[in-house]
């Protein structure tokens, strides 16, 4: 690189980045490297651009294939139907590796890099959590579909959204009417140990206090733990509901141990579908399972009183009924959560349309616009189900799914209401600068 | 021992922080926000170097150092709303205390147990974390809010979260830590660890008390790569337990391998160097990693003792 241009004569006090960098932009050299191209401003018939963060690699990687294909058939639907605003929808995807630092980097690749107009699509809470400071920071919205409380405590930023997917805590909540009121009132929570696990450990007992029913034990159990039965023992004798939320590959053991303690002669058991997403209900070892309850986002199999939201939306992502991939029954999808990339996607579009949104420089607009929504009405564009969205907390709530394992299916046998997991704001993102 | 004439290290040390300077005002938004957050990390590499390639220390802990920092600047500002000075200064207090204490422990052995007694007290430190997650915000980790990534100065202030105050507050850390580093292997006690390193029981019959010159080394290491967490979490507002997995202690390896160890200059080319072939090839696959893996092995076969390693052993042989 030469100085002809006296882009490096730091002698001249009136030299700023900015004016180095418009003269920079301005020479040949770099301007033919594609990732140095300073693009121009979008027009009112360029695409609107989605960087979605998404886990390719890492452990959340399962979950990143499905939220993938989820989010490449809703931009399909919204492109066949006219785009946003008349502008094509244009997805940007970046690896974040299932690691915060490199999510927030991610972030800022996005924002300065490839200039999207918003950041999308993550899943696990440390990513997010070590992404939004970087998406608060360049002032770029940023649309996760992560279901941790962590948008709703409002411990992060005016520009982290969640309105496509209930936070766990409104997940749990709900479940608590439902679990004292068939399965028992007496409650022993097995838990991993960690955050995942502290949700569950943290919102259950005050919930299920509330319908009568209480939590007598808990149990939590080291991540690194491969063997389940010496825990089994601090199950009290009197338990009427084991309410368990392991995940990870561990969960097979996991189960295949409770029945060789348990045999035929079983507490009524309760999970949440996140210990088996992108795993095969009928794999060797679960059978315990049969005749136990399940939380479902969205139910993995299909209804007979599906919607036909609901038909068209599995459909289009390309699930059969069985929650499987078409065409190959062994590539399980992760329905109970990636139906919120769909939804999430559709809540953008309003949003932006609502907004009058043309580019990055209504970025403020789009934040306020989306503040503004607070319905969402089941149909094409919430195949899940209603929703009310929060614009202080930022986070939506929905109907959730009790299915029963029955015949190596799950079937749903109660939709929770949305006030089921309604609770007090803890906050108000809208008191925050843009 | 007749000292290398000090003008050329020197010159070209002021040389790559003045490069870096002017980088500032050309790099397109996006690079110059990653080479703020490379030169961070690479101070954490320089804290590294200072104990495997001068004092031929391979520790397999050096996450909790980074993380002391991290958490000692994070937690402060998060729980005890200190300003950024304080933060800052907690978060190497944190580090200092612990590679103490640690130094004190771990150094009673030599070799691969050296490397297993520091990855398990790093594995202790990381369960720590975890454990106190109703502090430390567990394996999900907490946000230090803008609003407290302020630099007051007098009557004016700093925003840390601005792209340009982030980046020469990196530089500023960098080239810190850097002069320091060159300083102290130019100094006496600099040939001393080297001394160490290549024959510790003739340098002890020296008369060296090789204890003492160890524990300040893992002292100073530490401290250092706590300068580089307590950063991380002030500049870039993200506090997790991430960084003190075992990945956050093998990195610092690889990039000082890569760059060349016992070089001052080699951390900062290793961490470059890795950043920029991450980034560039997840662009293009999702193994990625495959990638990597291969510009590893082949820097391995032509450049055994790093890039600048190599490059001192064939041409430059003054450099430090």
């Amino acid at each position: 690189m030469t100085d002809k241009n006296g882009f490096f004569d730091l002698s001249k006090s009136t030299l700023s980045r900015r004016t180095a960098l418009k003269g920079l932009a301005a020479g040949a050299g770099l301007a033919v490297a594609p990732g140095f191209i300073r693009y121009s401003q979008a027009q009112s018939s360029a695409p609107v651009k989605i960087g979605f963060q998404s886990h390719r690699t890492g452990i959340g990687a399962a979950y990143g294939r499905w939220y993938e294909k989820t989010t490449a058939a809703a931009v399909k639907a919204i492109n066949d139907a006219g785009g946003i605003n008349g502008r094509p929808v244009e997805v940007v995807i970046e690896d974040d590796g299932t690691d915060p630092a490199r999510g927030a980097e991610v972030v800022g690749k996005f924002a300065t890099q490839h200039k999207t107009d918003i950041v999308f699509g993550t899943l696990f809470s440390h990513v997010v959590i070590g992404s939004a400071p970087a998406a608060g920071e360049a002032k770029i919205p940023y649309f996760v579909v992560s279901e941790g409380h962590h948008v709703a405590s409002t411990k992060l930023n005016r520009y982290v959204f969640q309105p496509g997917i209930t936070d766990v805590k409104s997940q749990i909540q709900s479940m608590a009417p439902w679990i004292a009121a068939n399965a028992g009132k007496k409650v022993t929570q097995i838990f991993p140990d960690f955050a995942f696990g502290y949700d569950h450990r943290d919102y259950l007992p005050p919930a299920l206090k509330a319908q009568g029913a209480d939590v007598i034990a808990q149990i939590a159990i080291p991540p690194t733990e491969s063997s389940f039965t010496k825990y089994f023992p601090q199950i009290p004798a009197e338990t009427e509901v084991i309410y368990h939320v392991m995940v990870g590959p561990a969960v097979l053991t996991f189960v295949k141990e409770l029945g060789e303690f348990y045999g035929s002669n079983r507490p009524q058991l309760f999970g949440f579908m996140d210990s088996l997403e992108a795993t095969d209900i009928n794999s060797p070892g679960l059978e315990f399972l049969d005749g136990s309850h399940f939380w479902e986002g969205s139910p993995r199999y299909a209804q007979p009183d599906d919607s036909a939201a609901q038909k068209a939306y599995r459909a289009a992502v390309g699930i059969d009924d069985n929650g499987a991939a078409v065409g190959d029954p062994k590539d399980v999808s992760t329905a109970s959560h990636m139906f919120g990339c769909w939804e999430t996607l559709y809540v953008v579009k309003k949003a932006m349309e609502d907004a009058g949104y043309k580019g990055p420089e209504d970025r403020a607009k789009l934040v306020e616009a989306t503040e503004a929504l607070t319905e969402f009405a089941e149909g094409p564009e919430h195949p899940q189900g209603p929703k009310t969205f929060n614009g202080k907390i930022h986070q939506c709530f929905g109907i959730q799914n009790i299915s029963k394992v029955e015949g190596g299916k799950l079937k749903v046998v109660h939709k929770t209401k949305i006030e089921d997991g309604l609770y007090e704001p803890e906050g108000d993102y809208t008191t925050q600068a843009l | 021992m007749t000292e290398a004439s000090p003008a050329k290290p020197y010159a070209l040390h002021l040389g790559v922080i003045a490069l870096l300077f002017a980088l500032s005002f050309v790099l397109p938004d996006y690079h110059h926000g990653l080479l703020a957050r490379i030169m961070v990390l690479a101070v954490f590499a320089m804290g590294y170097n200072m104990l495997f390639g001068y004092v031929g220390l391979l520790s397999l802990g050096h996450a909790m150092f980074f993380s002391a920092g991290l958490y000692g600047a994070g937690l402060t500002v998060y729980h005890l709303g200190w300003n950024v000075p304080a933060a800052f200064a907690a978060g190497l207090a944190c580090g200092a205390l612990l590679a103490l204490v640690i130094g004190l422990l771990a150094l009673r052995t030599t070799g691969v147990a050296f490397m297993i007694v520091t990855m398990m007290f790093a594995q202790v430190f990381y369960l720590v974390i975890l454990y106190f997650a109703s502090w430390t915000g567990g394996d999900q980790g907490l946000v230090v809010q803008q609003a407290a990534r302020v630099l007051v100065l007098g009557s004016g202030s700093l925003d840390l979260t601005n792209p340009t105050v982030r980046y020469m507050s990196a530089l500023a850390l960098f080239s810190i830590v850097l002069l320091v580093t060159l300083a102290i292997v130019r100094s006496r006690y600099g040939r001393v660890l080297v001394a160490i390193r290549e024959n510790e029981e003739r340098t002890k019959m020296l008369g060296y008390d090789t204890f003492s010159n160890k524990l300040i080394a893992v002292v100073v290491s530490g401290t250092i790569c706590a300068a580089s967490g307590a950063a991380y979490a002030l500049l870039f507002g993200y506090v997790g337990s991430s960084f003190a997995s075992v990945q956050y202690s093998i990195l610092p390896l690889l990039w000082v391998l890569l760059g060349g160890a016992a070089t001052t200059l080699g951390p900062l080319i290793g961490t470059l160097f890795m950043y920029y072939v991450i980034d560039i090839t997840s662009g293009f696959t999702s193994a990625y990693l495959l990638i990597v893996g291969i510009a590893l092995i082949l820097l391995v076969l032509f450049f055994p003792k790093g890039i600048l390693g190599s490059i001192r052993q064939r041409w430059l042989g003054w450099l430090p």
